[in-house]
């Protein structure tokens, strides 16, 4: 090391390195090798004797970043995902000289550990989601900000929306927004065009093509909630719909009731359109209900345009025969202004000071279009965030999930985003769960989630 | 080492009486050894067994995300315990379901595995082939096993509902999703490996009864119900203490196969579920997952302790 460290002529370090560079490889040590680059390009202050020195550090020579390694903790664990990170981490570490260590977990390992994980020694950038759970670990320390990053580089490239959605209580930026989908009712063109389905975009007219369907003998509405997640979504958009965008975020931070009137005529309405849903919603999955809205045996499906892998499983011509609209019209007040579009991206996390320059760096880079494209090229069930982003490779259900987001006021981050994660998986998801097997039973169920948000909300100062 | 030479001394100078002296009493380096080799997994189990129970029943006081150090931890007194009781629908139907558990294992599952056993023992033709198809599930994990019968159940695409022809909305039989009848669905299939477990334990025990027992019972014209009930039964107490034990713990611990149908709600609730689903992930209600743990931990002590204790009480009586 203390040779390499102090390169005499052109010849002798470079040989000395790249025997050692080989000698660490052959031994099998590979993770050796980045802090030997690393070493490398430390002494690259004379940059005559690093490009001299062999062709492993020419490229790094006179970028910016070279000799910065920064961690990245990722939880895109399926190999469709991982590689797409993998292509544009790689693309960074060119532009950039920075080496990445990149940490893939299993994505829901990685969820249920994301308290101890940020508590020990995180990566310095980590995958994380928007709204209430950025908020949470920004606020109790846990990650560092990036507002600097967002006025110089990022606030040209996004939505007001979206930086909204990466601030957290204190006023500033904790989060780069990467991908996004929204959730809206699919279904299947061929299906409804046979039919004569009109799409509707009002709560009458919406009932009137669940009644022609059941006539036609079709489920005409696909519903699993055995996972208990899904059925969120659907109470979501009654709730944005009847109560509006804020009525949705001032009850998911308890700042209105859970037995409120406007809460309860959330699941009456809901309940008046049980009957289209397909029953035995508790035993099925999202998985056999998208299934089933694929096969044509269910007319329509509330869900997040990821519903896209499981058409593309069943066949690629129920893929390429896949559409959605946006949930209909119930209070005129509020028409279609808001849509449930939750936000994947990156955050910083209370590690990052030790590399603060190349974590900023890769903020930066993620949150352009060209980063963004490297997964909306392999998974077209998603779309990029920044305004920069090539969205000519678009499938027509990708540039009408665009303009879907781009047209409404409001996006919202879906129910288990944008509260309390003990809240919504200890009380929301059960609760609702209960609620289906006893749907008369309004008054009990909201009585309890109330109960229980005044007994875990309290722990709020 | 100076005390063994001391040792070897004596027991030279006192030559009458060697024997004695050398085995009746531990030297010190035996009680060392004796201490090193049960001090050690002493120690270790209590730092890696009592402290966190004990820790645990301190944190059941409190209120606390997990996040920060013991300075972030708020002390409630026992809040927690009395939201669990009133306002936590899932506690309840957790605890009856432990116990339902605990009723089907002692009385369905258990008699049957070792109705089984008994049935194995009389060296039937094929019994190696029986023998084998009922322990294959026990190798099996239980969230394995929950999987593979979540294929069984499931409500279109499941095995049950394809051979019974009810897959249409109309006629369907949600057996996973149905909160009245999914915890029986679930019993089936824990029982399925329970079962085979239970079997090869007795069938083992049943192969050391001595069959003279058997054939004295047969002369002196006892049935074959008669010889089991009146002879092999009693004589294989101790297989049937371990066997029971086993039934309860069971029981109690019962959770991956739970978990990985539904994570334990909706008609599923257990109380290591609710423990669970309370400390785990983001959701880190530390305190009052610790109370739910604390509950689950008496009742498990509150029903093993009273047997385990008549049990070996009766057996220092008889001995």
């Amino acid at each position: 090391m203390a040779k390499i460290e102090t390169p005499s002529d052109s010849s002798g370090p470079s040989i000395s390195r790249r025997n050692l560079i080989k000698g660490a490889a052959a031994g099998g040590s590979l993770l050796v090798v980045p802090s030997l680059l690393a070493a490398c390009s430390d002494d690259g202050g004379d940059t005559t004797t690093t490009a001299a020195a062999g062709d492993t550090t020419t490229t790094a020579a006179g970028l910016p970043l070279a000799g910065t390694t920064v961690s990245v903790g990722s939880n895109a664990s399926d190999e469709l995902t991982k590689n797409a990170y993998g292509a544009m981490f790689d693309r960074f570490q060119e532009v950039s000289g920075a080496e990445l260590d990149i940490n893939t977990v299993d994505h829901n390992t990685f969820q249920e550990q994301i308290n101890t994980y940020l508590q020990g020694q995180p990566d310095e950038v980590f995958t994380w989601f928007a709204g209430y759970r950025m908020q949470f670990f920004a606020d109790k320390g846990l990650a560092t900000p990036i507002s600097d990053v967002w006025s110089a580089e990022l606030d040209a490239n996004f939505d007001p929306g979206f930086k909204q959605a990466s601030t957290g209580l204190d006023g500033e930026q904790y989060f780069v927004p990467f991908v996004t989908y929204p959730w809206a009712l699919f279904y299947r063109k061929s299906v409804w065009e046979e039919a004569g389905y009109t799409v509707p975009t009002t709560m009458d007219e919406w009932v009137a093509v669940c009644q022609a369907m059941e006539a036609d003998g079709l489920v005409p509405i696909a519903f699993g909630d055995k996972d208990g997640w899904p059925a969120m979504g659907t109470f979501d958009y009654f709730n944005m719909r009847i109560n509006g965008y804020q009525y949705h975020v001032d009850l998911m931070a308890h700042r209105e009731k859970w037995d409120d009137p406007r809460t309860k005529e959330v699941f009456a309405t809901w309940k008046d359109m049980l009957p289209y849903h397909q029953p035995g919603a508790l035993g099925r999955t999202w998985q056999e209900a998208a299934q089933s809205t694929a096969s044509g045996d269910a007319g329509m499906y509330l869900l997040g345009m990821f519903v896209g892998e499981q058409f593309q499983e069943f066949s690629q011509e129920a893929r390429d025969d896949l559409d959605f609209f946006a949930f209909p019209e119930i209070n005129p007040e509020f028409g279609q202004d808001s849509v449930d579009a939750p936000i994947d991206g990156f955050m910083l996390s209370k590690e990052a000071p030790n590399d603060i320059e190349g974590a900023k760096a890769l903020a930066a880079f993620i949150g352009t279009g060209e980063a963004q494209n490297y997964y909306t090229a392999v998974n077209s069930n998603w779309l990029a965030t920044a305004k920069d982003a090539d969205t000519s490779g678009y499938t027509g259900l990708q540039n009408k999930a665009l303009e879907l987001i781009g047209s409404v006021d409001n996006i919202a981050q879906f129910l288990d985003r944008d509260t309390r994660p003990d809240f919504a998986s200890t009380v929301v998801l059960p609760s609702i769960q209960n609620w289906l097997n006893d749907p008369e039973d309004i008054d009990g169920i909201t009585a309890s989630m109330e109960e229980q948000a005044t007994a875990i909300f309290a722990t709020e100062q | 080492m100076g005390a063994s030479t001391t040792q070897v001394a004596t027991s030279e100078s006192t030559e009458k009486k060697p024997k004695k002296s050398r085995f009746s009493l531990h030297t010190r380096r035996d009680k060392v050894v004796l201490a090193l080799l049960l001090g050690i997994p002493a120690a270790i189990h209590v730092f890696f067994v009592w402290v966190p129970a004990l820790l645990s029943i301190v944190l059941s006081f409190a209120r606390w995300d997990g996040i920060g150090g013991v300075e972030a931890i708020e002390w409630v007194g026992v809040t927690n315990y009395e939201q669990i009781a009133t306002i936590y629908p899932p506690f309840w139907p957790a605890v009856t379901h432990n116990f339902i558990w605990l009723g089907f294992f002692i009385f369905i599952a258990t008699p049957f595995g070792m109705f089984l056993a008994v049935q194995l023992d009389k060296e039937l033709k094929g019994s190696r082939f029986y023998q084998n198809a009922f322990y294959v599930p026990v190798v099996l994990s239980l969230a394995l096993v929950g999987f593979i019968w979540q294929l069984i159940y499931s409500p279109e695409e499941g095995l049950i509902n394809n051979l019974l022809g009810r897959t249409d909305p109309e006629n369907l039989i949600d057996w996973l999703g149905n909160p009245s009848i999914n915890l029986y669905m679930i019993l089936i299939a824990a029982s399925w490996r329970h079962v085979g477990y239970i079997m090869i334990l007795y069938l083992a025990g049943l192969k050391g009864v001595d069959p003279t027992l058997k054939e004295a019972a047969a002369i002196d014209g006892a049935t074959e119900r008669q010889t089991f009930f009146h002879v092999v039964f009693p004589v294989l107490k101790p297989i049937n203490l371990v066997i029971l034990v086993i039934t309860i713990i069971e029981s109690l611990r019962a959770f991956d196969i739970v978990y990985v149908t539904n994570k334990g709600t909706n008609g599923l609730e257990l109380l290591s579920t609710a423990v669970t689903n309370n400390i785990i992930g983001e959701a880190s209600r530390v305190g009052f997952g610790s109370a739910l743990a604390v509950i689950l931990l008496l009742l498990s002590l509150g029903i093993i302790i009273p047997y385990l204790w008549r049990t070996f009480r009766a057996d220092e009586k008889a001995a």
